[in-house]
């Protein structure tokens, strides 16, 4: 992976402007604060962590951000426009994709089709033109197909293209999820979870894929995750949570000496 | 469809019967390389499909004169980065259209190729890249190069590495490294400032210069370089395309490893020999799907992939339904009594006829178009003995399988089966232009145009094998039968005897147990010793499957193998094997009388199979001797450790309490 560029190799990606900002968001569900004035900017072509332990409201930051939760204040800046009540659909067709904690796949559906379904958002053709498989629709899926046979090609699943995602193992099933999300082309990849439940060498898989994701196509990458040696291995910028707050928020070194995160992951003897 | 094909099948299998085998046409002098070659079939037959890759999901078709065009321009790439005649090129990687293009060019330039295992730890491929002395690297991918720079401190006489696929390579530093496409480019520039050095140097090139040297899997210690000169493999390519009346219409999947002669023939030398198009799968995963989508006409697979594609066959069947698991049974039954006969055109009964007609629309045919089988006019098989049972099988469904017997140092055959002279247990008379012999040691001799020039920078190692008149020796035991078939029977070095004097050969035993969907390998000891024992490796597919219909719950691969349900039904497996034994006399004193099962796969990145996956006994003797000390002592089990390398050089250690069993029967 990365070790094997020579130290003098210059910055591999261009950290650019900044593509996501979040200010001041505030969300509650009942009485419970889940999160607490948390603000934080995403730059352009960067892979950034957000770690946190259980209930520090990493999720719903992510829900936040592409418009599946409202949240009650703060605002959300997103290329420079605000957008304080995206809505997922529309984060969705302004190059936001996402892939869940727990894999939201049609299980009966071939690989081919779920990653295609990725490409929904971009389908400009109608219902009847589509069923009947007019001009447009038929070169228009050709198109799609092509897309996605890339991203195929670029996850090393051709040998599960047809297979029926319910019966894959669940390694493959979160590669699956990525690859729905990559079809969609975004600017903007998040990644709840991406790792959890999976065996070491699966682990290492899916790290070079982020990274490669991240390399090849230039997207910028948030992600939940709670290796901590995947964290530090793969992340340009760490944001940590606790508590609905943001606690730290820096390079994988600056944040595994903060005492701050620390304490709330270790706990300190008062 | 299927129908058809089997009369297609059964009208080649009946054809000229008495008629004399044609023998190969001398082609025109000139063409004594393979580039020479290629650029014939370039004007001759220019837009006809050479090489054809899956790629995004679609088949890529290269035509003949498109892999002219490619060779061409890689070729004055080489040179233009400084390759020199008599200079060693590694290829490394899957079998792709690039790397057999690469292959071509180099000996465009009188270079020579030297194809490496791609699964090879990085060690494996440094002594043979130290030992070739290769100046140039054309290596598939990141991995690839991954293990190329790991080791390239050790390489010193390595200049360049070349890689097809630049996915993730983007952000590499080395000078020496560069891409195919940057190759070629500076290929067209090369060519344009002196358009006359190719061709000049193709015509430079002649049948007795060195093609390429391939390294041997390595039953035995290290590996050995066979030189090959493309007067060796042509003769070899052509005699054998005569032979089988392969044309340029004929299909083959590329999906054996490249390093491997057998693949160096089929998918490179009988191709542009003949013509014909060379399928590259899409991956190594998805061959099974690849084969079904191409549907070749010529098949060659070792034994060990025949016995996986009837274990799957089995794995399924169990899981069908009632009526389709009867069916199955039934006329697998009815292809068992008469498909072989009707395949070789034999009398058969009008019943059986009629009968086996109804298979094959409800059974045969169906099955072997979802193996890929429909289309197959001639298959093969070799490396090693192939179990009766199996073979039967897949020539009862109607596929014209058959066997030959080679070595690397016979430019991969010196025996074939003719389609009228099929047995399930010879490997064929003599090939034309062989002249073969038993040694009055039992060992197999032979000599013919395409015996290898020698090992490279091996003399003492070429004086042992190859005679100053031109035989070459084999190391492997045969007779021939009455009906002048070549039987091989072991290594010879493997046959011994056991201490009641019994003769005890080895891999009879395995390949008898391997029949079993159950049992993946098997490896079988008895030679001075009082009677015979072998350890077992499940196959995890078969075994999994059987567990999972049965609610047996395994976390692992060790923890599947070391389970009682488990031992019973190898037990079982054993049992069957040893009821046969007994009725062989001279075989009744070798039965199974106690086994174990491995806790890991015997795997050639421990060094225990070669690369062709072959056992590696020694290996296995030296690294298990406290496994093999416990079957013949009256413990019931034996607590083991086991370090397993992985293909990047990390280890790991893996802990277990065998079980031994004695065996029944």
């Amino acid at each position: 992976m990365r070790d094997t560029v020579s130290p003098t190799t210059p910055p591999l990606r261009p950290i650019g402007e900044v593509l996501l900002k979040v200010e001041d968001i505030r969300l509650s569900f009942g009485g419970i604060r889940a999160l607490d004035g948390v603000s934080f900017e995403i730059r352009q072509g960067e892979i950034l962590a957000i770690i946190g332990p259980n209930g520090a409201g990493k999720s719903s930051l992510l829900n936040v951000v592409n418009g599946f939760y409202r949240p009650r204040e703060g605002t959300i800046t997103y290329k420079g426009k605000p957008h304080r009540g995206m809505r997922t659909h529309e984060a969705a067709a302004s190059g936001i994709a996402r892939t869940f904690q727990n894999i939201a796949l049609f299980k009966s559906m071939s690989t081919l089709d779920n990653i295609m379904t990725g490409r929904l958002t971009k389908m400009r053709t109608g219902l009847l033109a589509q069923a009947l498989y007019l001009g447009p629709a038929q070169a228009q899926e050709i198109e799609h197909r092509r897309v996605v046979e890339k991203v195929i090609d670029f996850l090393e699943i051709e040998a599960i293209r047809k297979v029926p995602v319910g019966k894959l193992p669940y390694g493959l099933q979160k590669r699956v999820e990525l690859a729905r999300a990559l079809a969609a082309e975004p600017d903007l990849l998040l990644l709840d979870e991406p790792m959890a439940g999976m065996n070491i060498e699966e682990k290492q898989d899916m790290c070079r894929f982020i990274l490669d994701v991240n390399d090849e196509f230039g997207t910028t990458i948030a992600l939940i995750e709670h290796d901590m040696s995947v964290v530090m291995d793969i992340s340009d910028r760490v944001v940590v949570l606790d508590y609905g707050r943001k606690i730290a928020d820096g390079t994988p070194d600056e944040v595994r000496r903060d005492p701050a995160v620390i304490e709330a992951y270790l706990g300190v003897a008062h | 469809m299927a129908a058809s094909s089997l009369a297609a099948l059964e009208a080649v299998a009946s054809a000229p019967r008495d008629e004399p085998r044609p023998v190969a046409t001398p082609e025109p002098a000139a063409d004594d390389t393979f580039p020479k070659l290629v650029l014939r079939h370039a004007t001759v037959r220019g837009d006809r499909p050479s090489m054809r890759e899956k790629e995004f999901g679609i088949w890529q078709t290269r035509s003949w004169a498109e892999a002219a065009a490619a060779m061409r321009s890689i070729a004055c790439g080489f040179a233009a980065l400084g390759m020199q005649r008599g200079d060693k090129v590694a290829i490394i990687g899957d079998n792709r259209p690039q790397l057999y293009w690469s292959m071509l060019a180099a000996q465009c330039l009188g270079a020579v190729p030297v194809p490496v295992y791609q699964d090879a730890v990085a060690d494996e491929m440094l002594f043979v890249l130290d030992h070739a002395e290769t100046r140039f690297a054309v290596a598939e991918n990141q991995e690839q190069v991954d293990k190329l720079i790991g080791i390239k401190d050790r390489l010193p006489q390595l200049g360049c590495i070349v890689y097809k696929d630049p996915r993730g390579l983007r952000h590499y530093r080395q000078d020496c490294l560069l891409s195919l496409d940057a190759v070629q480019e500076q290929g067209g520039a090369f060519n344009a400032a002196h358009p006359d050095f190719f061709l000049n140097e193709v015509a430079k090139g002649s049948g007795s210069d060195l093609s390429v040297i391939t390294y041997t899997s390595g039953t035995t210690g290290r590996p050995k370089g066979v030189m090959l000169s493309f007067d060796n493999l042509i003769s070899a390519a052509r005699l054998s395309v005569a032979f089988d009346r392969l044309n340029a219409n004929d299909q083959v999947l590329a999906y054996l490893p490249m390093a491997w002669v057998g693949d160096h023939l089929f998918s490179y030398a009988q191709a542009i020999v003949a013509g014909f198009a060379v399928n590259c799968p899409e991956n190594a995963e998805t061959v099974m799907t690849d084969l079904k989508e191409i549907g070749p006409s010529y098949f060659f697979a070792p034994p060990r992939i025949f016995e996986n594609i009837l274990t799957q066959v089995m794995i399924r069947m169990e899981d069908a339904g009632l009526l389709k698991r009867h069916m199955f049974r039934y006329f697998m039954r009815l292809a068992r009594r008469c498909g072989v006969s009707i395949l070789e055109g034999k009398p058969v009964s009008l019943t059986d006829r009629a009968l086996h007609s109804l298979g094959n629309l409800l059974v045969y045919g169906p099955l072997c178009n979802a193996l890929g089988f429909s289309r197959v006019r001639v298959a093969y098989t070799a490396g090693e003995a192939i179990g009766p049972d199996i073979f039967i099988f897949f020539r009862s469904l109607g596929i014209n399988l058959k066997q030959l017997y080679g070595q690397t140092e016979s430019s991969a055959y010196c025996c074939l089966q003719a389609d009228d002279d099929v047995k399930s247990d010879t490997a064929g008379p003599p090939a034309p232009g062989v002249e073969l012999k038993i040694a009055a040691d039992g060992e197999i001799m032979y000599r013919s145009p395409s015996v290898f020039v020698g090992y490279y920078k091996n003399p003492d190692a070429t004086a042992t094998t190859l005679t100053p008149d031109g035989w070459v020796h084999t190391g492997d035991a045969g007779v021939f039968t009455e009906s002048g078939h070549l039987r091989v029977v072991d290594r010879a070095k493997d046959v011994g005897r056991l201490n009641d004097s019994t003769l005890f050969a080895p891999k009879y035993l395995e390949n008898k147990l391997k029949f079993f969907p159950y049992i993946k390998e098997a490896v079988a000891f008895g030679d001075q010793r009082d009677f015979a024992t072998c350890f077992i490796n499940i196959d995890l597919d078969a075994v999994g499957n059987w567990a999972e219909r049965r609610g047996i719950a395994y976390t692992s691969y060790t923890d599947l193998a070391g389970r009682d349900e488990v031992y019973e039904l190898i037990a079982g497996n054993i049992a069957t094997v040893n009821r046969d034994l007994a009725e062989d006399a001279a075989l009744a004193g070798s039965r199974i009388r106690r086994f174990l099962i491995l806790h890991k796969e015997l795997d050639a990145d421990d060094g225990e199979l070669t690369r062709t996956r072959k056992v590696r006994r020694g290996t296995i003797a030296e690294r298990y001797g406290d496994l093999i000390a416990a079957l013949y002592s009256d413990r019931a089990s034996v607590p083991v450790e086991a370090r397993v390398a992985f293909e990047d050089g990390r280890t790991s250690v893996i802990r277990a309490e065998l079980k031994i069993r004695a065996a029944a029967g």
